[in-house]
């Protein structure tokens, strides 16, 4: 039954939003709902597709094992963070350029594992990025073109 | 370049990359409800009462719903593929007296939030007297109904005079083979959300994908509403693979709770539910019997098989055994043919199509069929197809069969052509020596490959209006559906080919029932080859008013110009003045009739793609596991409007066909509990266990059925994958037929090792 709701802040993106939740609401419905930020997606909610990762205190996390209340205080990462306006960041062009998306809908899921896994090893070698980017299900691309344009975004951000 | 053959990038990209997609989930209306389903967790049993007043009293519930709530909607009918002896088995919206599934709907519930629709949907109390499950098709049949047994009926196909083929035969080989059941498990779950617009009488379906015009019409009889009265959207949608978009109970509970509530209602699948209530797909054993001559060529085919359907029999009806029947002889000549597909109910999870629905499975039948030959009469699996293969003059090549109410009759093939490139494109005789080096160290490594045919372009028509505005941009309004396959850039570039524009001047409209009268979606490979020629149609049309107008305007003859990045010019390097496309298309708004036209392209018969699939894979012989190291595929697609894309389908097809082949099945528990009802359970392959992908595409025979010689690409890169990876395993083990059932799971190749010959 209905909780009593808290009131939590959370940081997403630079972004301050106050909002009222039950300490059940996920933090993925959070975002979602309560924010407004449709672009995490959720494809099982039991944390196995990744399609809902996120980066909290830059460390990819899937938002629907995460209740809303235990994300207070992080510094959230959304897939609305990434581009200047219509201008794609790297890595988002890089999955434009290579292909690396049919239906769109594992895509915020892969850009947001990704950007945190290449932040933090910005050397990582062909096959420790296989091995990280299998945290993530898609269903349309056979990952070829994902990991294409995740190595193309690596070289380019490595400089 | 953005006409033809162009590596376009898509248009549809940068909504999706910026989390700007508007997926079903991202729908919501102001006063919206929220629907929840309460499931049967029994898989066969009689609903002796069902306890709703908890549920109805619990917070923010507004309705609750029984089959008594909504006896007056018919059973969800079929949509193609009609058989009468199965219209007993359709599915009603919530079960009427009898559960037949786990996860079958047995309540609605319809609250102010969706956490509060599914808290109140836990309290609703289903007492079921528990029946004796029918799980296992071939057994004996049992009851359905009073009066109805669950073997409903046997489609049947053939031709030639099987029993002089058999005869004649030197050998007869005879094999089982059997394909487990899998779905297409798109990413995103199911959705649907309704309004209904009481001021305006109008009923909006909003989350519906791939058929919107023709479950509009189904879903208008249902409601009894008339036509114009109900509209379909499509928004983003997460993926289909045949098995999205269909009518399902929840679209139709939706509508009736939009109308009857007179508020807008939501409801969005969770995966638990995704996996027990969406079409489940494939399931079918096949014993395959062959009359052969000494060489292996095969004089005539017996198949039979089982389909088991599930519970109901859902809207494609037959389509899956149909196709199956019609499609199991492929590329080959087989003279003399006869398939009895039979359709089995059990108390599983009803089954409709999943790409490449009737081909993964018989292809998976028929290529190891063609192994069993070669092995049995000691002849090269290379050369025994080659021997069976239809040869190029006799095509066009009418098989004798129908299908999906159309004649089976192969456009253009040269099918010993594509097999040449394919052994020499990706060094066949070097993969075999190497397999042999590795096998001559102890490694359990093998190759195996499938010849497969496709079926694309179903008809009766596409259909799509263009207008070229006086600003120079283009609206091209279709009835087609996109499920993420780059409908939008495919359709743009065969515009484009005929005029000029940059890509990102084209809108394409597709999914919206209020933006053009009729259209048939996004199903068997079709958009491409029909919404593409219907494209193809409308700038062939526009063309040649704008030249004709350009010409007035400008003095000139039409003859003497041409179009080149939107703007109409002399030809070649004559000089001469020129006009924008913008002005020529203001100039005829001026005109009052603007530069616009709605064009039909009409065709009865499909157009037949093919392709061969290789693998090459290496066993663990301590684990059992299989480790796909590369895919091959060949494939002819006529003529290739976007390489890229191409690609992009082959390889995302060739990962179902791993998952089918190694890890994917929903099992089920001898009580019909459903034992695949996670991620942890159902297994989709991942980046780890996806390998490279080589790909051949070649366009040597365009389709003499569209102007464009268009075929589809949308389900070639699943066809003969678990064939591939089925005769590669046997190859790895050195016993070539040991693969008679996928999935191969890592516990069925430790016991096919034991009878190995040692590695």
């Amino acid at each position: 039954m209905t909780g009593e709701r808290v009131e939590i802040a959370l940081d997403v993106n630079g972004e301050r939003y106050e909002i009222r939740v039950e300490p059940r609401r996920s933090l993925a419905d959070a975002l979602r709902e309560d924010c407004g930020l449709t672009g995490t997606h959720l494809g099982c909610e039991h944390g196995v597709c990744g399609a809902c990762t996120i980066l909290a205190d830059g460390a990819p996390v899937r938002a629907c094992l995460m209740f809303a209340v235990q994300a207070e205080g992080m510094k959230l990462r959304t897939v609305e963070g990434l581009a200047d306006g219509d201008r794609l960041n790297p890595l988002q062009q890089a999955f434009h350029d290579h292909h690396g998306l049919q239906c769109g809908f594992c895509t915020p899921g892969f850009l947001m594992l990704a950007t945190g896994v290449i932040e933090a090893e910005p050397d990582i070698s062909d096959d420790d990025l296989i091995e990280a980017l299998s945290s993530n299900i898609c269903r349309c691309t056979g990952y070829q073109n994902i990991i294409k344009a995740v190595r193309a975004a690596r070289e380019q951000m490595r400089g | 370049m953005t006409g033809l053959g162009a590596r376009a990038k898509r248009l549809e990209d940068l909504a999706l990359l910026t989390g700007r997609g508007r997926f079903a989930a991202d729908i919501s209306f102001d006063g919206q409800v929220h629907m929840r389903i309460a499931r049967s967790n029994i898989a066969h049993g009689r609903i002796v009462g069902i306890e709703t007043a908890a549920a109805r009293a619990a917070e923010g519930v507004i309705a609750v719903w029984t089959a008594a709530d909504t006896a007056d909607v018919p059973l969800i009918d079929f949509r193609q593929a009609q058989v009468d002896a199965l219209k007993p088995y359709r599915q009603p919206i919530l079960a009427r007296d009898v559960v037949r599934y786990v996860g079958e709907p047995v309540a609605a519930v319809f609250a102010e939030e969706a956490t509060l629709a599914e808290d109140a949907a836990e309290l609703i109390g289903i007492e079921i007297e528990p029946l004796a499950p029918d799980l296992v098709a071939a057994g004996e049949p049992g009851v359905f109904a009073p009066g109805l047994g669950n073997a409903p009926s046997v489609i049947e196909k053939g031709y030639g005079d099987l029993d002089a083929a058999f005869a004649r035969a030197s050998h007869v080989v005879e094999i089982e083979a059997a394909v487990g059941r899998h779905s297409g498990v798109p990413l995103e779950t199911r959705g649907a959300i309704a309004r209904y617009l009481a001021g305006c009488d109008l009923l909006e379906l909003h989350g519906a994908a791939k058929i919107p015009h023709l479950n509009r019409d189904r879903l208008a009889q249902m409601l009894g509403i008339s036509l114009d009265r109900i509209h379909l959207h499509e928004g983003h949608v997460g993926g289909g693979y045949g098995i999205r978009g269909e009518i399902y109970p929840e679209d139709v509970l939706v509508c009736l709770a939009a109308m009857r509530l007179g508020r807008p209602v939501k409801w969005i699948e969770d995966r638990f539910e995704h996996l027990i209530a969406a079409n489940h797909s494939r399931d079918q054993a096949y014993r395959l019997r062959a009359a052969v001559d000494e060489n292996g060529v095969i004089l005539g085919l017996d198949a039979t098989f089982l389909h088991d359907q599930g519970a109901y029999v859902r809207t494609h009806a037959a389509t899956v055994p149909d196709l199956s029947c019609a499609m199991l002889p492929g590329p080959y000549l087989v003279p003399a043919y006869r398939a009895r597909g039979r359709i089995r109910i059990t108390n599983k999870t009803p089954a409709g199509t999943y790409r490449a629905p009737g081909r993964y499975e018989s292809t998976f039948a028929r290529e190891r069929l063609m192994d069993a030959i070669a092995v049995r009469l000691g002849l090269d699996p290379v050369a025994v197809r080659a021997a069976n293969l239809i040869p190029r003059d006799q095509m066009p090549f009418a098989r004798g069969l129908e299908t999906l109410g159309t004649e089976v009759v192969y456009d253009s093939a040269d099918f010993a052509g594509l097999l040449a490139r394919f052994i020499d494109h990706f060094d066949y005789r070097g993969i075999q020596d190497a397999n042999a080096r590795r096998r001559a160290r102890g490694e359990r490594a093998g190759f195996g490959f499938g010849y497969f045919v496709e079926k694309s372009g179903l008809g009766p028509f596409g259909v799509a209006a263009a207008r070229i505005f006086p600003d120079g941009s283009v609206e091209i309004v279709t009835g087609a559906a996109s499920v993420g396959q780059g409908v939008e850039t495919a359709l743009a570039q065969i515009f484009a080919e005929t005029i000029p524009v940059d890509l990102d001047r084209i809108t394409v409209v597709h999914g919206q029932t209020d933006r053009i009268a009729e259209g048939r979606g996004a199903f068997a490979s079709r958009v491409t080859v029909m919404t593409g020629s219907a494209v193809h149609l409308c700038a062939t049309k526009l063309r040649e008013r704008v030249l004709t107008m350009a010409g007035a305007l400008l003095q000139s003859a039409p003859v003497a110009l041409t179009l080149e990045a939107g703007r109409i010019v002399p030809t070649g390097a004559a000089p001469g003045p020129s006009i924008g496309l913008d002005e020529v298309a203001a100039a005829a708004e001026r005109d009052g009739d603007p530069l616009a036209t709605e064009e039909k392209f009409l065709c009865d018969h499909m157009v037949y793609p093919y392709g061969i699939h290789g693998a090459q894979v290496v066993v663990d012989p301590e684990t059992g596991n299989v480790k796909v190291e590369r895919i091959y595929v060949a494939y002819e697609v006529g003529r290739a409007v976007n390489p890229t894309l191409i690609e992009g389908q082959i390889v995302g097809g060739a990962a179902q066909g791993v998952g089918g082949a190694l890890f994917e099945e929903f099992a089920y528990d001898e009580a019909g509990q459903p034992l695949a009802a996670t991620f942890a359970d159902y297994l989709i392959p991942t980046a780890c266990e996806m390998a490279p992908v080589d790909m051949l595409v070649t366009e040597d025979e365009p389709s003499p059925l569209n102007p464009l010689g268009l075929k589809g690409a949308g389900e070639c890169g699943i066809n003969a994958v678990g064939a591939a990876i089925a005769a590669a395993v046997g190859d790895a083990l050195g016993r070539p037929e040991a693969v008679t059932r996928l999935p191969v799971t890592p516990r069925a190749v430790r016991a096919m090792l034991r009878e190995a010959p040692p590695g």
